[in-house]
């Protein structure tokens, strides 16, 4: 179907109540619509600095950076995390409220985890000499980490929101909705990183 | 499941009981749209001020010795980026998108109140950061509202210590606004339209805002990246954009960054901001000028696809802004190609907008008088525009003031023109004041009529090469010393029409208190804000029970219906014919 017909409409000619049923009822929350538009703003953001990454990475002052083992390690800690927050959406699908908590805590621990990695990679590089104004190499691998790591908090903040509402008692319907998003976005910021830990390992 | 009512949701209304938490830190969607309104405006007349300014010093130069060459940089670039995004766009998007979307969809406020003050706070907190850098060391930024690099974080060029950081952290604060704003606008005109309001029911104002915030959410991350990329290279010394140099006889630790490569994020940006403020123009000007003639929009279905193709478009013409910076000749013909296919759209717009003019029973209001006067001058640079997309004759005029000139008329003036139009045609609403028709039409003509003066010479200056971004001219050959008696003439509009303005603040003041009380439906128009139960509006905008839509926003001057207008929520069975007419009927059966 076409998903533009809308704009076929002739609304000029209709005179009775039509499209959107009583109360103004949608399908998908809000919610996931906002958020839906937020991945897309970030996609495009990071879209951008990797064009710029491209463009700056032709220029011949271009030194590329070692690559530290534990990003590996980090990567792994992502990618658990992202598994456990499915797992937790699932477990609370099926109302296993007992699963519910350990997935809770183990998706927050697993992203502080992935954070602290990321600071030690950062403390290791300057250990090293590698500093954000040394090369453009460097300074993008510094600008790039962190601006994922800065979302990945932003995650852990509503992430956290989450476990205080179950803790408070939330209606199930409203928890069912937070984890589901919050798992999306964490899908999501993987993703970023694989392009992320992809392009500065392979340029 | 389904997710009800947030069209409707009475219970999570936040109401307000206190002072503070009515108009200070309010949830309300007017509210916040009055206030993002009030501080677009504040910061606008500011930027008008600066403009005198420059005025002053390019009129009678050597005359003014508080005006030094920095002064004037700092002048000319704090005016362009205020008035572009400081005022237009939080005006139209802040403002009028706050104000009119829940209102025009029927909802009883935005989908995320809370987000939403948090915006106008963000945007607030931006400004006054701005506003700081005229009180740091060094003043602010002189680089120009395009911030190139190098120049604009080298030393030499004014605010190059704290200006420029400044400028890029409010510029940060700004998008964070922005998109928190965004987000909610986009969120709530697809998930909190009433009972019948189909997406093609929608007034063109939302179409238009609609739209533009969507161009502003994709758009403003090139902007984002730009500014944290260029106060790295500002603050710890790295080279993103700075190339080798040699600055002041001293080696800079930079080397090989691309100065190009800002330009063309930084028009990445720039080229759709230019349709951020115009969407929003063109969908509030189009509701204006049907509703004041009487007549429906002309081709409403080909103005939305209009908006829609436009806001496409305004992502692959970038780099007509950069002919002068050089590129592969192949670039600058698809630059060039694309920029001039948007003028086939923006043409059906304009005539559509004529169209509807045509044969309507044309009431010249004074909103109907801005808008009429906006489809002049969005005309004139239009056109210009026109010359200026082809990269041959984009080359010896890039320069020079036909380019001031051309995007002044079209998106300076046109954009303004409707602001005004708008605020005019909505300030019953907002105030439930009527204001002073006597002080509008003054305002009108000497806004409309002064811009003119303004601009005309300018594109006869640009013609005879007199360069833009020129502090003084001194002694030139090739311009005669008319330029200079014509430059002069320039200022004495200028200021005129600055000074002008003050009549319609005075005449907001003034109707607000001694104001005749207005009618609900002053303008006897069709759209849902005018049938709110309350004028002006109370929180929760629709009392008891949500308008339902039964038809299109362009119901005017239906034939045999008793009056001329039949509102969106009234039931085809309870619309009043005059004897003998018949039946109000469906139209779907006729074609």
């Amino acid at each position: 179907m076409n998903p533009f017909r809308f704009l076929l409409e002739k609304s000029w000619q209709q005179q009775t109540v039509s499209g959107i049923p009583e109360g103004g009822e949608f399908t998908t929350s809000p919610y996931k619509v906002a958020l839906l538009f937020f991945l897309a703003v970030v996609t495009v953001m990071f879209g951008l600095f990797i064009t710029a990454y491209f463009v700056r990475m032709e220029l011949d002052d271009w030194r590329p950076m070692p690559e530290s083992p534990l990003l590996w390690l980090n990567t792994a800690l992502l990618f658990l995390s992202s598994i456990t927050l499915q797992w937790t959406q699932n477990v609370l699908k099926k109302e296993h409220f007992k699963k519910l908590k350990i997935g809770l805590v183990l998706g927050a621990l697993l992203t502080v985890g992935f954070v602290y990695g990321q600071v030690t990679v950062w403390g290791q590089m300057q250990g090293e000499g590698y500093f954000l104004y040394n090369n453009p190499a460097n300074a993008f691998f510094y600008v790039l980490t962190g601006i994922h790591a800065i979302h990945v908090l932003g995650g852990l903040f509503v992430w956290t929101k989450t476990i205080i509402k179950y803790w408070s008692g939330a209606e199930l319907e409203d928890l069912k909705l937070s984890t589901e998003l919050c798992a999306l976005y964490w899908h999501f910021l993987l993703l970023v990183w694989l392009v992320l830990f992809a392009l500065i390992s392979y340029t | 499941m389904t997710y009800i009512p947030i069209a409707d949701q009475a219970n999570e209304l936040h109401d307000p009981h206190t002072f503070i938490s009515k108009y200070v830190w309010s949830q309300d969607h007017k509210v916040i749209a009055i206030q993002y309104g009030s501080v677009a405006i504040f910061v606008g007349l500011v930027a008008l001020f600066l403009s005198a300014l420059m005025r002053l010093q390019l009129g009678y130069p050597d005359t003014f010795s508080f005006i030094d060459p920095a002064d004037y940089y700092q002048f000319v670039t704090m005016h362009g980026m205020i008035m572009v995004v400081y005022l237009l766009t939080a005006l139209f998007l802040g403002g009028f998108g706050n104000y009119l979307i829940p209102l025009q969809i029927g909802a009883r406020d935005m989908v995320f109140p809370y987000l939403n003050m948090l915006s106008f706070w963000f945007y607030l907190l931006s400004v006054i950061i701005l506003m700081a850098s005229f009180f740091v060391s060094g003043g602010p930024t002189g680089a120009g509202w395009t911030l190139y690099p190098p120049q604009a974080i080298l030393r030499g060029t004014p605010g190059a210590d704290m200006g420029i950081v400044l400028m890029l952290v409010s510029l940060a604060v700004f998008i964070v606004a922005f998109t928190m704003g965004g987000l909610n606008y986009v969120t709530t005109v697809l998930q909190a339209r009433t009972h019948g309001m189909t997406m093609m029911r929608l007034p063109l104002s939302v179409w238009g805002i609609f739209v533009a915030t969507i161009l502003g959410l994709f758009a403003f991350p090139a902007l984002f990246v730009s500014c944290i990329m260029m106060t790295f290279d500002k603050l710890i010394g790295t080279s993103f954009f700075m190339p080798a140099i040699v600055s002041l006889g001293e080696n800079l630790n930079t080397a090989g960054g691309s100065p190009v490569l800002f330009q063309h994020l930084f028009w990445f940006f720039g080229h759709p901001e230019v349709y951020i403020v115009a969407l929003p123009a063109f969908g509030l000007v189009s509701d204006v000028l049907s509703c004041h003639a009487r007549k429906n929009i002309f081709g409403y279905r080909m103005m939305v696809w209009a908006i829609v193709i436009i806001g496409a478009l305004s992502f692959i013409v970038w780099a007509h802004h950069m002919y002068v910076s050089g590129m592969n000749p192949y670039f600058g013909f698809f630059f060039a190609f694309t920029t001039l296919i948007i003028a086939v759209p923006t043409a059906i717009k304009v005539y559509n907008w004529v169209l509807t003019l045509w044969e309507g029973n044309i009431r010249l209001t004074v909103p109907m008088l801005f808008a009429i006067g906006f489809i002049f001058t969005f005309l004139h640079g239009g056109l210009t525009g026109i010359f200026l997309g082809n990269v041959t004759v984009d080359l010896p005029l890039s320069d020079t003031y036909f380019v001031v000139a051309h995007f002044h008329m079209v998106m300076g003036v046109s954009p303004v023109l409707v602001l005004y139009a708008a605020l005019y045609h909505w300030f019953p609403k907002m105030s439930g004041k009527m204001f002073n028709v006597t002080l509008g039409k003054i305002h009108f003509w000497a806004t409309f009529l002064g811009t003119y003066a303004i601009y005309l010479p300018m594109h006869y200056l640009g013609f005879l090469g007199v360069p833009r971004r020129y502090y003084a001219m001194g002694n030139t050959d090739f311009i005669p010393d008319s330029a200079q008696a014509l430059n002069a003439n320039i200022t004495q509009a200028a200021i005129f029409v600055g000074v002008m303005q003050l009549v319609f603040i005075f005449n907001v003041i003034w109707s607000l208190k001694y104001g005749k009380k207005s009618d609900p439906n002053p303008w006897e128009a069709t759209s849902l804000e005018w049938q709110t139960p309350d004028n002006p509006p109370v929180h929760g905008n629709w009392g008891e029970k949500l308008p339902v839509v039964y038809r299109w926003a362009y119901e005017y001057s239906v034939p045999g219906a008793k009056d001329d207008f039949i509102p969106q929520s009234i039931a085809p069975e309870d619309v009043v014919m005059e004897e003998g007419a018949g039946k109000y009927v469906d139209r779907s059966e006729e074609h």
